[in-house]
């Protein structure tokens, strides 16, 4: 440890600009050791690997899993050469549009901190610089705030009344989970008070009758899957960083994932829902029932409003059993078109055991096969142009596999697919899943990454993605992949470096598309920081007014996570 | 030359086992089973050697129970051209298997018989070198690489030994147990597995082979290993000295 914090203060002392968060030499990999689906690591990486413990992330080391290949910690680790690290610039034009510090908000004192210290022990009250660091920046390492206190409270009742004082205070706060987020809204812009609920993580009970579990908001997903396992159910959601991502961050931000096909959004799975509100107030509406027809159901309104209504403190989620038969088939398809139509026939044909179906281009499959260690090509014959994931769960392994195959059988001789591969163990399972949700972190490792989550009918998805390329021509990557089950696209434009020149050709004409086709500028990521502002491509001007009343009725100062979610001109105007 | 594949059924290796609660076994009801990770590597090989001439069938097997049927279709649409199924209940262990096989070469005189080394389910590592000593046949287990010469009469087979690696030359016919590192086995691709509809599995009993088998093993108990203890930070060197000495028995 010793040497990693004397060889960080190096590093940022070669930085030109110690305070200025734009340019910063530090460098974190988020690496993901393939065990397990995946785990988000934060190391510090130099010239050479680092076998470490990271100061602030749980690293989940396990021999068997479910979506990875079993291997351990060191054979994931990236190989970074020092040319790796990068200079990482917040491009000029997303800073116009960050709002000004609210002059409003108050700046902590020492009072304050004697305060949270008698609330929260020694322990809760986090002032450390390197562990503030963390903290104050979001995975993909594009923003970057400047809070200097992050408070870990482990009951509700400190979270009542940190809240209470600081709404008392007019101290902005910032709800933090695993801060796994894709678009900067669990981390401070400027000096707001971190609360990460990491320390409030236990399960609180569970029935196995009726599958209803109630835990702590700061229950990492895949530990909730390890406990589920043993009783025999899932997680009805499941996501690339489950690893890291906490129960309560997924509810806020109305996680998606890979498993919404089957099981739905979280609007359907969340039973109830415990929520402090802004000054203080516990809302205990932590039920466990299936059906409760009794007035405004307003656990609706803290789901998905990404904290800026609410610190979620305990969930109440519905979990589906486990079944014995799971099979997955990586496919190969010509064109667009065939991809749609295997959606329909796989929804038609396989109907009820369908639990995923996703898709990836052809420059999605050469970056994970080019970053990722261990993985190769189900489909080394030739190259194809698209590739389609599907997964089947059910649970009787004869009638399920019949069906897939069936399915399969008929889709080559029609030719909607060329070619495909069926995984027969659970260890080629966890390989091919591990291609899809390794895009990702691929992209991470090519440099630097322009990233849009879009809701688009299917039909038309794909023609966003051609048209983005022949706007950006050679001088961008332009990579597409994502829930096509859900007509959910991930499009990514991959360049060297942020580059002013290459984001103006994208934005705003990805919205603008987008909101011709009455998509969604954000389908599960959310909007945090990165498209406060955007919010009118996807939802009239009164829609956002009753938001924003929403929000001053429930956060009449503002401090929860300001600057996010609602643009801050509609906030004004109330 | 004909080639033999052995394959067995077993509970998938990424599965979390759980230990009956009677104590009779381990849970395989409602659990994942595939082929033995050995075994495909096995199969794998044999597949090779028929795709570089030097064969000319690949035959997998399986002994057990019905369902071992589904991972001699898994052996079919990875690549093999037929397959046999010895339909015998109940659990079986090496020896009934290596006397069953003993019949079935004698019936269909392949040239190699290739194996697992060891399944993970029983972690054994006899099967393959019982039946070599059946058959007396020279046997090359944990091989790491194998190589057949131009008349298919020697194969060198390199061995992962503790020491290191040690090379062996065995005249065929030969039974050769395969090892981790020999090969990365295939996927069983689609136009593979519509191919394997159509092909053949012949099933076999213990009479058709003239064996007989009884087991001189019975399992009294399956337990789970104890848990690990975790671990426990200590405040200060007087009471590690003071763990070490009680409770460690550190003299």
């Amino acid at each position: 440890m010793k040497y990693l914090t004397a060889a960080s203060r190096l590093l940022r002392h070669s930085s030109r600009n110690l305070s200025d968060h734009r340019s910063n030499l530090q460098f974190f990999c988020s690496i993901r050791p393939s065990s397990s689906g995946l785990s988000y690591t934060s190391l510090r990486s130099y010239e050479h690997l680092i076998q470490d413990d990271c100061f602030h992330r749980k690293i989940t080391l396990k021999n068997i899993c479910f979506r990875g290949s079993g291997v351990g910690i060191l054979h994931c680790l990236p190989k970074f050469q020092s040319d790796g690290i990068r200079t990482h610039h917040r491009n000029l034009a997303s800073t116009a549009l960050i709002p000004e510090r609210n002059k409003s908000f108050a700046t902590i004192n020492s009072d304050d901190i004697s305060y949270f210290k008698k609330v929260l022990g020694g322990r809760g009250v986090v002032q450390d610089e390197e562990k503030l660091d963390d903290a104050n920046t979001d995975w993909m390492r594009k923003y970057k705030g400047s809070s200097k206190l992050m408070l870990q409270p482990r009951k509700t009742q400190e979270v009542s009344q940190i809240l209470d004082y600081c709404n008392s205070r007019c101290l902005a706060v910032v709800p933090q989970g695993g801060n796994t987020g894709l678009v900067g809204g669990s981390i401070p812009v400027y000096d707001e008070v971190i609360i990460n609920i990491g320390s409030m993580n236990n399960v609180l009970s569970f029935d196995k009758v009726s599958g209803i579990l109630v835990c702590e908001a700061g229950c990492i997903l895949e530990n909730l899957m390890s406990f589920l396992d043993n009783e025999g159910y899932i997680m009805p959601l499941d996501l690339g960083a489950k690893g890291s991502c906490q129960i309560g961050g997924n509810v806020s931000t109305n996680a998606g994932g890979l498993r919404l096909l089957r099981y739905g959004s979280l609007h359907g799975s969340v039973l109830g829902l415990e929520v402090v509100l802004a000054n203080g107030t516990v809302l205990d509406m932590l039920g466990t029932l299936r059906k409760d027809n009794t007035g405004y159901d307003l656990k609706h309104l803290f789901i998905g409003s990404e904290g800026s209504l609410g610190i979620v403190t305990k969930v109440s989620i519905l979990t589906p059993p486990m079944l014995s038969s799971v099979n997955l088939a990586f496919l190969a398809c010509e064109d667009y078109l065939s991809c749609q139509k295997i959606l329909v026939e796989a929804k038609t044909k396989l109907g009820e055991i369908l639990s995923a179906f996703e898709f990836l281009d052809i420059n999605a499959m050469d970056l994970v096969l080019k970053h990722l260690d261990g993985l190769r090509d189900p489909l080394p014959s030739s190259k194809h142009n698209f590739y389609v994931l599907i997964e089947t769960t059910g649970s009787m392994e004869s009638h399920d596999k019949e069906k897939l195959e069936a399915f399969l059988v008929q889709a080559i001789e029609s030719g909607l697919l060329t070619d495909g591969v069926v995984a027969q163990d659970i260890n080629q399972a966890s390989s091919f899943w591990r291609i899809r949700e390794g895009v990702p972190e691929a992209l991470l490792k090519e440099g630097a990454t322009y990233k849009y989550d879009l809701s688009l009918p299917p039909e038309k998805m794909y023609n966003l993605v051609e048209e983005m390329r022949q706007r950006l021509g050679t001088a961008a990557n332009v990579v597409a992949y994502g829930h096509l089950g859900d007509g959910n696209l991930h499009l990514n434009i991959s360049t060297q470096q942020y580059d002013d020149n290459i984001l103006a050709k994208i934005e705003p004409f990805v919205y603008e598309w987008t909101s011709k086709q009455r998509g969604s500028i954000s389908a599960e990521h959310g909007i945090g920081l990165m498209k406060a502002s955007k919010l009118h491509y996807s939802n009239s001007a009164e829609t956002v007014q009753v938001m924003a009343a929403i929000k001053k009725v429930l956060d009449p100062n503002g401090i929860l996570n300001p600057y996010k979610v609602l643009p801050t001109p509609a906030l004004s105007q109330t | 030359m004909k080639i033999l594949v052995a394959v067995k059924r077993v509970v998938d290796y990424a599965v979390k086992i759980r230990v009956k609660p009677d104590k009779s076994g381990v849970e395989t009801s409602n659990v994942k089973m595939s082929m033995n990770p050995f075994c495909e590597i096995a199969l794998e090989e044999a597949l090779r050697i028929k795709e570089s001439g030097r064969a000319s069938e690949v035959v997998a097997v399986s002994v057990g129970s019905v369902q071992c049927a589904d991972t001699l279709r898994t052996g079919l649409a990875m690549g093999a051209d037929r397959a046999i199924h010895v339909e015998c209940p109940g659990t079986l262990y090496p020896l009934s298997v290596a006397k069953i096989f003993k019949a079935l070469v004698d019936a269909e005189k392949p040239g190699l018989l290739f194996l697992g080394k060891q399944a993970i389910d029983d972690d054994c590592n006899q099967t393959g070198q019982m039946i070599a000593g059946l058959l007396k046949w020279p046997q090359g287990t944990f091989a790491s690489k194998v190589v057949l010469d131009e008349g298919n009469k020697v194969a060198t087979v390199d061995r992962e030994v503790d020491g290191g690696l040690e090379t062996l030359s065995l005249d065929l016919p030969a039974v050769i147990t395969t090892d981790l590192r020999l090969n990365q086995p295939r996927y069983a691709t689609l136009p593979n597995i519509m191919k394997a509809k159509s092909k053949v599995i012949k099933k076999l009993t213990l009479q058709d082979l003239n064996v007989e088998i009884r087991s001189d093993l019975e399992v009294v108990q399956v337990t789970e290993p104890p848990k690990r203890q975790a671990g426990v930070i200590l405040s200060s060197v007087d009471e590690l000295v003071d763990r070490l000495k009680n409770e460690a028995r550190v003299t």
